[in-house]
């Protein structure tokens, strides 16, 4: 059974086409990298994926249609942390996280034992144990990301979608944190679908990558497939070279001769 | 370090079941702090528990009882708090303390001022449960219980009952000012069915947004209304202005029992959804992912606080100040969470108002001050004190 099953998906933001059809499995157990220009629909692929946009075609999640999926169920299969996350001002990173729990818990309830329980794992897990008490605006960049992440395990879904995990972190902290969710996918069997820039890192943590362009999907495939030069340039317009590293391919930008 | 860290968290968890506190728990902060360096100490001295604490909830409910025994106590007549206690104990079935106040003195308090104090106790409650509960819904710290223009629609039905009453009524204003809480709190609804109608036909772009700016359009063309019909009954100005600026007056227990039902339901709902507000503050997008109906519980809690509002507008007039203030310094001093704000505004906010009421009616005896003048009189220096001495800001 695949994690997901996207066929001829179109969504229209203010009646303007994004997403013109999109074919997409997502095995169970998978790391697929979504990449494309800006403006072609990564985004949004997620957020339809998420349950969080009205789309025409099909999404299947776990084998199940996602329109038969009522919201709170799905919030139990399917966490997103999306691009740029709103921080709460004043809220410690404990109660965030917390949040995390909230599709387990009863509309009118509380936290339950074992809701603590699931976030006192995740914040050990994720080394954010000295931060619990901090509020969440005063962390770093990092450690921020990292309790962004920590949230959406909180939901203990099986599919983690990432929109641009590592946009603000530098070289360093972007290792980390794929490094992590490449770790926790192993560890619990997560599925991840991402969305990233960073065509080089993405190519090193991805199973597999899907080349979106102006709302199709231009290629698919491994990473040795999708970041070819002649891809990337007709595509990106970009002029670049791409050398094969030990993990995937390298793509490294390259100023005009001109 | 891993030892600490599993210290660290163990303790919360057990502090937030129901189960009693182990002694472990007790001593496990304490000794995982003194390990901690001493910047990560500091800033756990106060944790931030979204849960209510226990000592907060028993500050608040001595503040109303203080308050609410200061309101029977004083006054033209000024008893003694102690006996005034004791009278107020004896209500209960089964009591019988000797309060040492005459038969004149106990029929002072549980006829002529209980009420008062009751309603004012009502009112405060409502207007700061109203306005945590817009502050959290249009995740806005501005978002007073008047935004969706309660207060001009408010208006707009006082203005006309009394335009309406002092012309229609030979003998003088009389008949119209019965008419003010009916009309007021008639116009109120409308405003708010308004504000509604406008806002969900903004069409695609449906946000918290639309209906704020809804509001202010629904409360600029009331409050035209009302200065014309104000202008074209110069005679009525000061009634309807004494109205304005809010006014606690009772005739025995029928305000107190017109607003009870309106406060029981807001508050039931309001209540049970304050850890959905908690959710709702990190968006509407990233609730709709974590399970949640944003636009739905938005727009219950919206209609629930504006119900109670207009109730509480129909009853006491245009109380400002309350639901803007009472929330903030809840949230400066005990936290954040809508968990710890709301429960403790309605209780601050009972007894603040009882306060205020008290000043306005004894300060100037035996004329009154409007009580928005006390509010804001009173509110507005505590407030600058609390925002300078409170460690924790995020507004």
């Amino acid at each position: 059974m695949n994690a997901v099953d996207i066929a001829d998906l179109h969504v229209a933001l203010d009646s303007t086409p994004i997403l013109l059809g999109i074919d997409l499995t997502v095995g169970t157990g998978e790391w697929v990298t979504v990449i494309g220009p800006n403006g072609a629909g990564k985004s949004t692929l997620l957020r339809a994926v998420g349950g969080l946009l009205t789309f025409g075609g099909s999404i299947s999640l776990l084998g199940t249609g996602a329109e038969r999926i009522r919201r709170r169920d799905r919030a139990r299969l399917v966490a997103i942390v999306p691009q740029t996350p709103v921080v709460p001002p004043g809220m410690a990173v404990l109660d965030y996280v917390l949040l995390g729990r909230t599709p387990y818990i009863r509309p009118l309830g509380r936290e339950s034992r074992s809701d603590l329980a699931a976030v006192d794992d995740v914040l050990r897990r994720l080394d954010l144990v000295r931060f619990a008490d901090r509020a969440l605006e005063t962390l770093s960049g990092g450690e921020r990301q990292r309790a962004f992440l920590a949230r959406a395990l909180a939901q203990g879904a099986p599919l983690l979608l990432l929109d641009e995990p590592t946009s603000a972190l530098d070289i360093g902290h972007q290792q980390e944190v794929l490094d992590l969710v490449d770790e926790l996918r192993t560890d619990r069997g997560l599925t991840v679908l991402a969305t990233m820039h960073d065509l080089s890192l993405a190519g090193e943590y991805a199973d597999r990558m899907v080349l979106l362009a102006a709302g199709r999907v231009v290629a698919t495939g491994p990473p040795r497939d999708v970041l070819t030069e002649k891809l990337l340039s007709e595509h990106y317009g970009a002029r670049v070279r791409v050398i094969d590293g030990e993990n995937g391919p390298l793509v490294v930008p390259v100023r005009s001769s001109a | 370090m891993v030892r600490d860290q599993q210290a660290r968290i163990t303790p919360r968890s057990a502090r937030s079941s129901a189960a009693p506190r182990s002694a472990r728990s007790n001593a496990a902060p304490r000794s995982a702090q003194s390990n901690a360096t001493p910047r990560s100490a500091r800033s756990n001295a106060a944790p931030r528990s979204a849960r209510l604490k226990a000592r907060w909830l028993a500050v608040g409910v001595a503040a109303v009882a203080i308050a609410a025994v200061a309101g029977l106590a004083f006054g033209p007549v000024a008893l003694n708090p102690f006996g005034v206690a004791a009278e107020l104990l004896n209500l209960i079935p089964g009591v019988d303390i000797h309060s040492g106040l005459t038969e004149r003195e106990a029929a002072i308090v549980i006829s002529l001022r209980l009420p008062r104090v009751v309603l004012g106790l009502l009112v405060g409650a409502m207007l700061a449960l109203a306005g945590g509960c817009f502050q959290g819904v249009f995740r806005n710290p501005l978002a007073d219980p008047y935004l969706l223009g309660v207060a001009a629609g408010a208006g707009l039905g006082a203005t006309a009952a009394v335009a309406l009453g002092a012309s229609s009524s030979i003998e003088g204003g009389g008949s119209g000012s019965g008419l003010v809480p009916a009309f007021a709190f008639a116009g109120a609804l409308v405003a708010v069915a308004l504000t509604f109608g406008l806002g969900a036909s903004g069409g695609r772009v449906r946000t918290p947004a639309t209906l704020i700016l809804a509001g202010v359009a629904v409360s600029a063309f009331l409050t035209a209304i009302q200065t014309y019909i104000l202008q074209r009954n110069v005679e009525t100005i000061r009634e309807v202005y004494s109205w304005l600026l809010g006014r606690l007056s009772t005739n025995g227990w029928r305000e107190v029992v017109l607003l009870l039902p309106y406060v029981a339901v807001t508050a039931v709902v309001v209540l049970a959804h304050r850890r959905e507000l908690d959710v709702l503050s990190v968006g509407d997008d990233e609730a709709a992912s974590l399970g949640l109906h944003p636009q739905r519980s938005r727009y219950l809690l919206v209609a629930a606080a504006s119900l109670g509002t207009a109730a509480a507008v129909a009853v006491s007039g245009l109380i400002g100040f309350v639901g803007i203030i009472v929330p903030h310094t809840i949230r400066l001093m005990a936290g954040s969470s809508y968990r710890v704000i709301l429960p403790l505004s309605m209780l601050f906010g009972a007894a603040f108002l009882s306060l205020a009421d008290l000043l306005a009616r004894t300060i100037l005896t035996p004329s009154e001050i409007p009580i928005g003048v006390v509010t804001a009189f009173l509110g507005a220096p505590f407030f600058v004190l609390v925002l300078r001495t409170a460690k924790r800001v995020g507004l």
